[in-house]
């Protein structure tokens, strides 16, 4: 019998909530692309915000030092730096059409600026695939 | 920018992440965002001083 309590309940466990409706991939792809775009994909606004500053910041810092944006692969070291760099996202994309970072570590605050470019990636990485388990269920 | 300063901005920053996506409740992920703060400024201050006594 369907009471008024009934109708204000939440759904049974079988039946998904709209957050768990629609593409399971688009909170990592979101989240990759923008720093904390997938956590806010999924309304977890204060995890999101922290994340996303968190990366900006990082990267702002690392092209504030100079620091080298790798932009082709001529040995092993610039393959990862470049893989390192693409997980920016959009960050990486337009900092290369804009022409910031430099071309050459010059200084030793650039070296500083490099590593910083590449860890923000690699951070952006794992905050897009924290997105993807909280979309998954697999965290909660 | 010393090297010092750039340590502490590394550390403070890669913690936040670090925090957020490794733990589940927000009381766990600030004890672990801390705990990785302080390994990261404190193994850079005793592997300095480490490389330190070995150029001597």
């Amino acid at each position: 019998m369907a009471t008024e309590e009934n109708k204000n309940a939440a759904p049974p466990n079988g039946s998904k909530s709209a957050s768990q409706q629609g593409f399971v991939y688009l909170p990592l792809i979101v989240g990759w692309l923008v720093p904390g775009g997938g956590h806010f994909l999924l309304r977890k606004w204060g995890r999101g915000a922290l994340l996303g500053g968190s990366i900006l910041a990082m990267f702002a810092l690392g092209i504030a030092m100079q620091g080298k944006l790798y932009a082709g692969a001529h040995d092993i070291l610039d393959i990862l730096g470049l893989a390192g760099d693409l997980g920016n996202g959009l960050l990486y994309f337009v900092s290369r059409i804009a022409g910031w970072g430099a071309d050459q570590v010059l200084v030793t605050t650039a070296d500083y600026g490099t590593r910083f470019i590449v860890v923000a990636g690699l951070l952006n990485v794992i905050a897009a695939v924290d997105a993807h388990n909280l979309r998954t269920g697999r965290k909660s | 920018m010393t090297h010092f300063a750039a340590v502490v901005l590394f550390a403070f920053f890669a913690s936040i992440v670090f925090g957020i996506t490794q733990r589940e409740t927000p009381r766990r992920m600030i004890h672990y965002g801390i705990y990785c703060f302080v390994l990261f400024v404190a193994s850079a201050i005793v592997l300095s001083w480490v490389m330190y006594l070995i150029a001597r």
